[in-house]
């Protein structure tokens, strides 16, 4: 493996500026890989190629956090995206409570602003 | 696990230090030398016998040189794996290991933690994930709740039924002197409580207590010339999922499956054959998913198996008869009080909560979020 010119956060992060969900594709297990990283944790390979996500997936796990000090209860979720990977997320535009699994999302890129970098986010794919 | 043998080694001593909120001051190192001066006492050895060194802190990166220096010993074999609150049933199969191979013959696993005194934050501070850290998880609770939110939908598991494990906890700590938590405690007060991250409110989540506590450990040979009853290392197994929850295969199935089998195999024996049950139930769903997982009832009906009084004192299957992380005593990595507990048990100490003709036990240790599982099977000499 040479020196890597760019980590593979950095990538990731670039993707999201763009408003992309990328994820990594793992040609010799053919499955997708995620997080981002520098070899293939089916193979070992380091043969990892960068796709970007439709960014539709389905509620896999679900909850709501309720601050203990200040703020109101938010949504904290697993999200499976069609292409066969998992992540953490949220999903936004409607109560916390009212996330369901099994329910359909799209990505939504979310920038928080300052220095902050980017993250996605889902919403529901069909009006609550 | 190949390569250890059954009944090789044995825990001889055991001991908690100081637990609930020690005196002001204290050190992680102050707590693990009071358990292994009272868990030396218990056995009959020495300081002067420790050859074998191992033990876990959060609160300090080089716990074996900090407390090889404070004990003033200088160890033929160390060993500082940290894994989470399971790291200790790790250490029982490396000093096992150790022991077989003549690597030391005196080993202590000691453990220590002053998180209620300097605060939760201090004490175990959380690494930066750019994939999870943004959406605020309020960790570990949230990754459970998202493993409880997938037992609920795909079982149809209930509060209730959560709730259930807090309330057999809690009768069995009322049966504990050293327990934390000395009133009852209903199903209607664990669902009513504040809540943290759903489905759990505070008292589907174990305590932030101080404490700490050591344990013992010789060869069979060595072990059968001390003071009390050897609880016999019978069999060991591990599993390492993942480490952050987003990356755990599946949510409702933990690597407490292939610990246990590991151990039950190395053991001989199966969940029919154990008497007494000590698992980490860091949070309700962690005693529902490793009952599943280990045996004891079949995937998926973990609610109702705990629903009607099964693992409470007088029922079927005596499960956490210390009172466990959630009532007796949790200071972070809970996984040594186990240990401590399926000893005592075996060698019929326990008093009001003593489970009766008890031979084998199992503890099992959780660690991380559901990321790292340990099995230990321990047996008394008549199983060997």
């Amino acid at each position: 493996m040479g020196r890597m010119e760019q980590s593979p956060l950095a990538a990731y992060q670039a993707h999201l500026e763009k408003g992309e969900l990328a994820y990594q594709w793992s040609p010799e297990a053919q499955k997708a890989v995620f997080y981002p990283r520098v070899i293939c944790p089916f193979t070992g390979s380091d043969h990892l190629e960068w796709r970007v996500s439709t960014g539709l997936g389905t509620v896999y796990a679900t909850t709501v956090v309720h601050p203990a000090r200040e703020g109101p209860p938010y949504n904290v979720a697993l999200i499976d995206c069609d292409e066969g990977f998992r992540l953490m997320s949220r999903v936004e535009d409607l109560a916390p409570e009212a996330v369901r699994i099994g329910m359909r999302v799209r990505f939504r890129v979310h920038r928080p602003g300052g220095d902050d970098p980017p993250y996605p986010v889902f919403v529901p794919m069909e009006p609550p | 696990m190949d390569g250890l043998q059954r009944g090789s080694a044995a825990i001889v001593g055991v001991a908690e230090s100081d637990l609930g909120a020690v005196a002001q001051d204290m050190t992680p190192m102050d707590l693990m030398a009071q358990g292994i001066h009272r868990a030396l006492a218990d056995c009959g050895l020495g300081l002067r016998d420790v050859d074998g060194l191992v033990c876990a802190t959060a609160q300090s990166r080089t716990s074996g040189l900090n407390l090889a220096e404070y004990l003033g010993i200088s160890p033929t074999f160390v060993d500082t794996t940290i894994l989470g609150g399971s790291s200790f049933m790790f250490h029982v199969a490396h000093a096992q290991a150790a022991l077989q191979l003549g690597l030391c013959k005196v080993a202590v696993i000691a453990y220590g933690s002053t998180q209620r005194t300097i605060g939760r934050r201090q004490a175990s501070v959380r690494e930066y994930n750019p994939y999870e850290t943004p959406f605020r998880p309020f960790l570990p609770s949230t990754a459970y709740a998202l493993a409880a939110s997938r037992h609920m939908h795909q079982y149809c598991t209930t509060r209730e039924q959560l709730a259930a494990v807090a309330v057999a906890a809690r009768e069995w700590a009322l049966l504990n002197p050293v327990a934390w938590e000395k009133k009852p405690l209903t199903i209607a007060e664990v669902l009513s409580a504040r809540m943290i991250s759903y489905p759990f409110t505070v008292r589907d989540i174990c305590l932030v207590t101080d404490g700490g506590g050591a344990v013992i450990m010789t060869t069979a040979e060595r072990a059968r010339s001390l003071k009390k009853p050897p609880a016999y290392v019978l069999g060991c197994g591990q599993a390492i999922t993942h480490a952050n929850i987003s990356s755990m295969p599946d949510l409702t199935v933990t690597g407490a499956l292939a610990s246990g089998r590991a151990a039950y195999a190395m053991a001989g024996l199966g969940a029919k054959d154990i008497d007494v049950v000590e698992l980490y139930d860091a949070f309700t769903i962690n005693t529902i998913l490793f009952l599943e997982d280990l045996g004891f009832c079949a995937k998926g009906e973990g609610g109702s198996f705990v629903a009607d009084r099964r693992i409470a004192p007088k029922g079927s299957l005596p499960v956490n008869t210390n009172g466990g992380g959630l009532s007796y005593c949790h200071p972070g990595m809970y996984g040594l009080f186990l240990l401590i507990e399926a000893t005592r048990q075996l060698r019929h100490e326990c008093g009001a909560r003593q489970v009766a003709d008890c031979e084998t036990a199992i503890a099992h240790g959780n660690g991380g979020v559901l990321s790292s599982q340990s099995t230990v099977i321990l047996g008394t000499r008549a199983t060997l």
